[in-house]
């Protein structure tokens, strides 16, 4: 082996163990980003995990949405039509947020089994049903047939 | 009448596709001239229906023509006249149609500014783009004709979504198209050469003009595109790490690896394997980049199920696409011939090494991107990859991809003494430092990074300094500059040195912008004011606006420091009167060091209302940079090498490479 094919080799070893190495960390930084999507009665059943992140998503229950005063904290309430989860928000809600609307919410637990949102989403058209939650609109339905009303079509 | 004569156009120019497609590409095998000789015409041909088609197209937007069922599911009589024209391009099937209709500016392009190259190169080349223009016209006419009527013709349109009645969204489409599609050249020029067997040095200079134009391009369509999220959706937010921004991204870092492995392979003969592949990966991206934002298939995997015949259809071609090119070079690689050698330390490996980390972090963002469809389709359950994790790899690849770019132009092809570079960057290395520590130290204890940014745009900008000192020392000082700059080679150099400056700029931006942008979410009463950062935003009310196609309420807000007026901003809440949802239209006061950003959020009780009040910092170099950077391609395009003669035909001898090397230090 010539010394410039033993110096290249050395140098494609080097990179291909960097691109290893940063690949390795980019994929477990990947796993810890991931943000599942849970509905409300996912929720309630407590599959949702306590301490990280995640994403919520349902109809905003009419009647629900009431700010507390004097501040831009608004309380709200998701529902599946099976189950109901409160959440609590600060800050401008989008445009499209508005009761009977299907929302998306990234947030996390608290302790009281509120659900603490950095962010609500209600994005697109108005007809348009996030497909996480029309899908998990349709769970529900099928597992409680009596509840399901005819409000929604997805 | 019109629209069905557009879709008679749309079928001839299909027609004209196949022929193009298979007889240029016949002849240039078996050496018939006159084979090969049809391509021009060909090209040229297929432009004229295309531009028929799309003409027709605008013209039943311009005139209202509802009983066309994509008129009337995009159009609106109240529309401005530009969002008309511009709706055109506004859903699938007529951005399908103008990505035909580039496809086919981009194949006269070829057909006559390569005058210089061999007849069977070009036929090659055309033949390629003919197959590509199949493709597209086949989708079009077979799965989404925009020229589809409907009975009974509806009274008035639907209008095109209010979002994207904006001037940047208007223009924005196109010149990412004209991005993508541009690729199809750089990928064309690829398999024609790969056809041919011969992948040389020629073949990358003649490549390389249509790169750097088509990534130029791409550049500034993703720019445009940036700059209206920031204006239009009301947010502030300049970027999301969204699926259909990701999309254009892709493609942009391919074509970035692409265009400095076009360098190598054009100045050293070396890469040429990869410099062909990255060819195919770019154009390849630019296809999934199109389908993915077209197809429905990011809101839902099931968007696919919805309409089978499209899904089928874009998975069919992608998979034929890639997977012809890929046997194509499976068949060829092993005769390309290897090209120059180099050692350890070299520009070639310093480039090489910034191949490699603008590849990883694309395909990071296509893991990224296209993670949430495949968790969705094998049911591992509902996923988002959240912007952190973007960023994060944003931020750990960037910095060893800056320092590489700060060395290379001033390390020499193909052997480079360490010593000398070390004692040529000394003086850039110590200022980059001293200026990241000067940044950093007001902030020690909790933030870094603008001191990272600083030292390593400072890192940048002095070796930029640095080589183009030694450039000019070398050529006669500063007095030479403009004829240093006209010369062969020349504005190759300044392309490249622009271009960097760019990202320089453009690092500075995005820090300063994330980490020293104030955001204050606030309730406001009339005549209330706050304070942000020494700004006074007094509040003073909102006021209902009629507009042309829209109604609005229309908030008055002042900003004043110390005591002098600094803007009146006007954020609107608009309603459109096709459309029930209303949507936000930002203040915004601009500025080169700082904008101020006012939206509106929703009224509340007695007169009250929820506004976001934004300060941020140096936001314009985010897309000054960025089109420094795709001015820099296009200085880099416009080198008088590239329009020279192919000498080595007239005189049967290769012209001597280096001759021609940009931005040596020899």
């Amino acid at each position: 082996m010539t010394p410039t094919r033993r110096k290249r080799l050395i140098l494609i070893g080097l990179m291909v163990a960097g691109v290893a190495v940063a690949v390795g960390f980019a994929l477990n930084a990947f796993n810890q980003n991931l943000m599942y999507f849970y509905a409300p009665s996912e929720v309630i059943a407590g599959e949702a995990p306590a301490n990280h992140p995640f994403r919520l998503g349902g109809l905003v229950t009419k009647g629900s949405v009431h700010r507390l005063p004097n501040g831009l904290t608004t309380r709200f309430d998701v529902t599946d039509l099976t189950k109901t989860v409160s959440v609590q928000y600060t800050g401008i809600l989008p445009d499209l947020f508005r009761e009977g609307q299907g929302i998306v919410a990234h947030g996390k637990l608290n302790n009281d089994g509120v659900f603490i949102a950095d962010e609500v989403l209600a994005k697109h058209d108005e007809k348009y049903m996030p497909p996480e939650v029309a899908d998990a609109l349709k769970k529900s339905k099928a597992a409680k047939p009596a509840t399901g009303t005819a409000e929604v079509t997805p | 009448m019109i629209p069905e004569l557009g879709h008679f156009a749309l079928i001839l120019a299909l027609c004209l596709a196949v022929v193009q497609a298979i007889f240029p590409l016949i002849g240039s095998l078996n050496r018939t001239p006159s084979w090969t000789a049809m391509a021009r015409p060909l090209a040229y041909g297929q432009f004229v229906f295309l531009a028929f088609a799309f003409a027709a197209l605008v013209h039943a937007f311009l005139t209202d023509d509802f009983s066309v069922l994509y008129v009337a599911q995009n159009g609106n009589t109240e529309m401005p006249t530009i969002y008309k024209v511009s709706a055109v391009w506004g859903a699938h099937e007529g951005s399908l149609l103008l990505w035909a209709f580039i496809l086919s500016i981009w194949m006269i392009a070829v057909a006559a500014f390569t005058r210089s190259l061999p007849d069977e190169m070009v036929a090659r080349v055309l033949s390629v783009m003919g197959m590509i223009s199949i493709g597209f016209l086949s989708f079009l006419l077979f799965t989404s004709n925009p020229f589809a009527r409907i009975f009974p013709a509806p009274l008035q349109g639907a209008e095109l979504n209010p979002l994207l009645q904006d001037f940047g969204l208007a223009i924005h489409p196109p010149m990412l198209y004209m991005g993508y599609v541009g690729m199809s050249v750089a990928f064309s020029f690829a398999i024609a050469a790969l056809i041919g067997g011969k992948l040389d040095n020629a073949w990358a200079r003649w490549s390389r003009p249509w790169t750097l134009v088509a990534w130029m391009f791409l550049g500034t369509g993703i720019v445009l595109g940036s700059w209206w999220a920031y204006n239009e959706l009301g947010w502030g937010g300049w970027w999301f790490w969204d699926p259909v921004e990701n999309a254009s991204f892709m493609p942009w870092l391919a074509g970035t690896a692409l265009v400095h492995s076009l360098a190598v392979t054009e100045k050293r003969g070396a890469f040429k394997r990869w410099t062909v592949l990255l060819a195919l990966l770019a154009f390849s991206l630019s296809l999934m980049g199109t389908f993915l934002v077209r197809s429905g298939v990011l809101t839902s995997v099931h968007a696919f199920a919805s309409d089978p015949a499209r899904g089928m259809f874009i998975l069919v071609f992608l998979m034929v696409v890639i997977g012809s090119s890929l046997l194509l070079y499976a068949l060829r690689a092993p005769s390309i011939s290897r090209g120059g050698g180099f050692d350890a330390l070299s520009r070639e490996t310093l480039l090489l090494g910034n191949n490699l980390i603008l590849i990883v972090i694309t395909a990071l963002v296509l893991l990224g991107t296209l993670a949430p469809l495949i968790y969705d389709a094998f049911n591992w359950g509902k996923i988002s990859v959240g912007f952190p994790w973007f960023s994060t790899m944003f931020i750990t690849f960037t910095p060893l991809m800056i320092l590489l770019m700060g060395a290379a132009p001033l390390t020499r092809w193909k052997h480079q003494d360490g010593g000398e570079l070390l004692r040529q960057l000394r003086l850039a290395l110590l200022l980059s430092v001293a200026a990241a520590i000067v940044v950093a130290l007001p902030f020690a204890a909790d933030n870094g990074a603008a001191g990272v940014a600083v030292g390593l745009s400072v890192w940048l900008l002095t070796t930029l300094l640095t080589s183009a000192w030694r450039r000019l020392r070398h050529h006669g000082g500063i007095s030479a500059l403009i004829a240093d700059f006209s010369s062969r080679g020349g504005r190759s150099y300044y392309g490249m040195w622009i271009a960097h400056l760019g990202v320089a700029i453009f690092i500075i931006g995005v820090t300063f912008v994330t980490q020293f942008d104030i955001r204050k979410d606030v309730r406001m009463s009339p005549a209330q004011e706050i304070v942000v950062n020494g700004y006074r935003f007094r509040f003073d009310g909102v006021t209902p606006r009629q507009g042309p196609n829209y109604v609005a309420q229309r908030g008055t807000i002042h900003v004043s420091r110390n005591g002098h007026e600094v803007a009146v901003l006007h954020p609107e809440k608009r309603t459109y009167n096709m459309k029930s949802r209303p949507m936000t239209e930002a203040g915004i006061d601009v500025g080169l060091f700082r904008d101020i950003y006012v939206s509106l959020g929703e009224p509340l009780k007695g007169g009250d209302w929820a506004l976001r009040l934004y300060y941020k910092p140096m936001v314009r170099w985010i897309w000054l940079g960025g089109l420094l950077t795709a001015l820099g391609g296009l200085l880099s395009a416009s080198d008088p090498r590239y329009r020279l003669r192919v000498l080595a035909k007239v005189t049967g001898r290769d012209v001597p490479s280096n001759t021609l090397a940009a931005g040596e230090q020899a």
